[in-house]
């Protein structure tokens, strides 16, 4: 009889907090709309690929051979040819302004050198103020290079009448998962759950504090409603937003950008409530500690959005960070999630495979509901 | 007689400032008992310790029998709470807000829809219940937020100044439900600033600066009270106002409509000082007469001998 009624206040505080949500349109369109928005957003403009790489070529040699070798750069999609070049400056000059980002510079005496057997040097100028695709961008160049060299060496050997020739060790690549390496397919999972880290410890940081301010709680508190009936009816329906977002994100990476869902909807579902629940208790927490909308909402933001999307291996690999960052990563929920959205979206893998992370998951969302109770007093503050 | 509400020594200190200094009171069963003091004075702390969402700094206190320090979930089954600032919510309906605290206090069913239709049907708001509670003028809040507080008929009622901005004829309105409600055998906690309203209570504490410095029923206290009052009437009042209102032997001086009325301590002989000094000023018609004296009086008085 006891628990009976003690659901029934929380499923009461649940429908009042749900009428409440949707009767204020700015929280409910921050709250149902604004992560799809996001998601899309963040769909379009991040985007790790490095293609069309802008490069300046400055053939001093201006022979046969350079001519060829320059043309092997014209027909790829990873660089664009945007200028031949005619002296140094001018590499200066467009490097310094970005209309280029690499300059290959061929020497005068590159042809002579070629045909003589001696070593033909390239240079390859970059700018290096972007690392990442400096440094991917160098890869193809080498890549174009390896491969001109490769063609002339098997020419030069078929003249001499060696009609066959094997290299010793060949790759060849076939990529799982994401087979076209598009940085999409791990953006978008990652995206949504660095999205419903932040919107659902955003949306509930006002409940609490909401009723302080309007003086609500004071008339709720002398009720007979025990803190936990406050804090769990609070839950309930934010959680289910979590889950309305989760399904218009995954339609929207589906959809919109192709992303594959390879696993079990039902299971992501269930997991995402496993993290929501922990996420909005982020919320909750921060709201019963300041019990001051404004001050909730910058905490709430400065908790959940840096370290989701610093500390959640999502951009930022873990392994290269240093011990102590290591450690707090643990406690980043996003983290897991990203982990589980990859798995059950690209990989198509489920519980057995992320139990670490349903385990991580679960004491995480198990430790911040009890601090959120235990932080929700039915007394007034001594102020 | 059963004590409903009991306390004793009763402290609460926010800091180094003392709301609530060392007050002890018990109120009776059906007793409409009043907390008169300024703003300030620590009423509404004292209701929110009785209520059990405040902890008091030292001091014990009973509601209907249970600990206000260690019981706070048993008292607030059996207490109705209007707090002072309007506290329901307001982007909810009258019927919204009717439902959820009533459905928080336990009640279903017929019984629910009982204890709305009584709500509405006391605060005259039937014909409205469906309308967001934001819209609706302040006077009427206020009987809603009473509504709130008696739906559950809770035996206790704890009002903290439930009248405050309330239109003169609500007001008495809001007393009829008051005095309906105790005659029910319902106990009636309730503060005030308002003189007249504390002439309503059985009994009444006033309290200063976080003390009770006296506490009877309002009958009582005037009777007892310590001073004389006095009405003059004269022509030239405001003059004579003037005159006579920093005299040593005068407690306390106000005019009420075209009279004046003077406060004096007892076995002091306020004629024959008031004809001398009337002589030498030279006014020479007017009337005294020894009066009852009010409520207000009576605060003042105390207040005075409180503060020196």
């Amino acid at each position: 009889m006891k628990a009976l009624g003690s659901l029934t206040r929380m499923a009461v505080i649940a429908d009042k907090e749900w009428i409440q949500i949707r009767r204020d349109a700015r929280s409910l369109y921050l709250s149902l709309f604004i992560p799809s928005l996001l998601v899309l957003l963040f769909g379009y403009a991040l985007v790790f690929d490095v293609k069309h790489v802008k490069i300046g070529i400055f053939d001093q040699d201006g022979s046969f051979l350079s001519r060829q070798y320059c043309e092997r750069f014209k027909h790829t999609e990873y660089l664009s040819v945007e200028k031949y070049v005619k002296n140094y400056r001018e590499i200066d000059y467009l490097i310094n302004t970005g209309s280029i980002i690499m300059a290959i510079v061929i020497p005068p005496d590159f042809e002579k050198k070629f045909n003589s057997g001696k070593f033909a040097d390239v240079q390859v100028l970059v700018d290096g103020s972007d690392s990442m695709s400096a440094l991917i961008a160098t890869g193809y160049i080498k890549a174009i290079t390896y491969e001109f060299n490769r063609d002339y060496l098997e020419q030069a050997l078929i003249k001499k009448g060696i009609s066959f020739i094997k290299q010793p060790v060949e790759i060849k690549n076939r990529i799982w998962y994401n087979s076209e390496l598009k940085s999409r397919n791990f953006v978008i999972p990652g995206n949504l759950g660095l999205i419903l880290a932040i919107i659902s410890a955003l949306i509930t940081s006002l409940t609490i504090s909401r009723e302080w301010e309007r003086g609500t709680m004071e008339t709720l508190i002398t009720t007979p409603v025990r803190g936990y009936e406050v804090v769990l009816g609070k839950l309930v329906p934010y959680i289910f937003i979590g889950v309305f977002d989760v399904i218009c994100g995954l339609s929207i990476g589906y959809f919109v950008f192709n992303v594959p869902f390879r696993g079990s909807f039902i299971e992501l579902c269930l997991i995402s409530v496993l993290f929501l629940i922990g996420t909005c208790s982020i919320g909750i927490l921060i709201s019963s500690a300041t019990r001051v909308q404004v001050l909730s909402v910058q905490l709430a933001i400065v908790v959940t959005y840096l370290p989701s999307f610093i500390l959640s291996d999502f951009i930022f690999p873990i392994k290269n960070m240093p011990l102590i960052i290591r450690i707090i990563t643990y406690i980043v929920p996003a983290k897991y999630m990203i982990v589980v959205l990859k798995g059950i979206i690209l990989k198509g893998v489920g519980y057995s495979v992320l139990c670490t992370q349903i385990v991580f998951l679960f004491i995480f969302s198990v430790v911040v509901l009890a601090l959120s109770i235990k932080k929700f007093r039915v007394t007034l503050p001594d102020q | 007689m059963e004590h409903v509400v009991e306390i004793q020594r009763l402290t609460k200190k926010f800091g180094d400032f003392t709301a609530v200094d060392n007050i002890s009171l018990s109120v009776e069963k059906g007793e409409i008992f009043g907390f008169l003091g300024p703003n300030g004075a620590g009423k509404t702390t004292t209701i929110k310790m009785l209520c059990g969402i405040m902890m008091p700094t030292s001091g014990e206190g009973r509601v209907s029998g249970y600990d206000i320090i260690s019981e706070q979930e048993r008292i607030k089954n059996v207490i109705g709470y209007m707090s002072q600032r309007f506290s329901l919510y307001e982007d909810l309906t009258v019927m919204e807000n009717l439902e959820f605290f009533g459905s928080i206090y336990g009640l279903e069913g017929f019984r629910l829809k009982e204890g709305i239709d009584r709500v509405l049907d006391m605060a005259g708001i039937g014909e409205r219940k469906n309308e967001l509670v934001k819209r609706l003028p302040g006077g009427i809040k206020q009987r809603l937020a009473l509504g709130g507080a008696i739906l559950h008929n809770p035996p206790i009622l704890f009002l903290d100044e439930p009248t405050s901005g309330v239109d003169p004829l609500m007001r008495r309105n809001f007393w009829e439900i008051i005095y309906r409600f105790s005659e029910e055998g319902r106990t009636i906690f309730v503060t005030t600033h308002y003189m007249d309203e504390a002439e309503h209570c059985d009994r009444i504490a006033l309290i200063i600066a976080g003390e009770i410095i006296a506490l009877d029923s309002p009958d009582a206290l005037k009777k007892n009270f310590n001073h004389v009052v006095y009405s003059i009437s004269t022509d030239n009042f405001l003059d004579v106002f003037e005159k006579i209102r920093h005299l040593d032997f005068i407690v306390e001086a106000a005019i009420f409509g075209t009279d004046i009325h003077i406060m004096c301590e007892e076995n002091i002989p306020v004629k024959k000082k008031l004809s001398s000094f009337f002589r030498e000023h030279g006014v020479s018609s007017y009337a005294l007469n020894r009066i009852m004296p009010s409520l207000e009086d009576v605060f003042v008085g105390n207040a005075r001998r409180f503060s020196r």
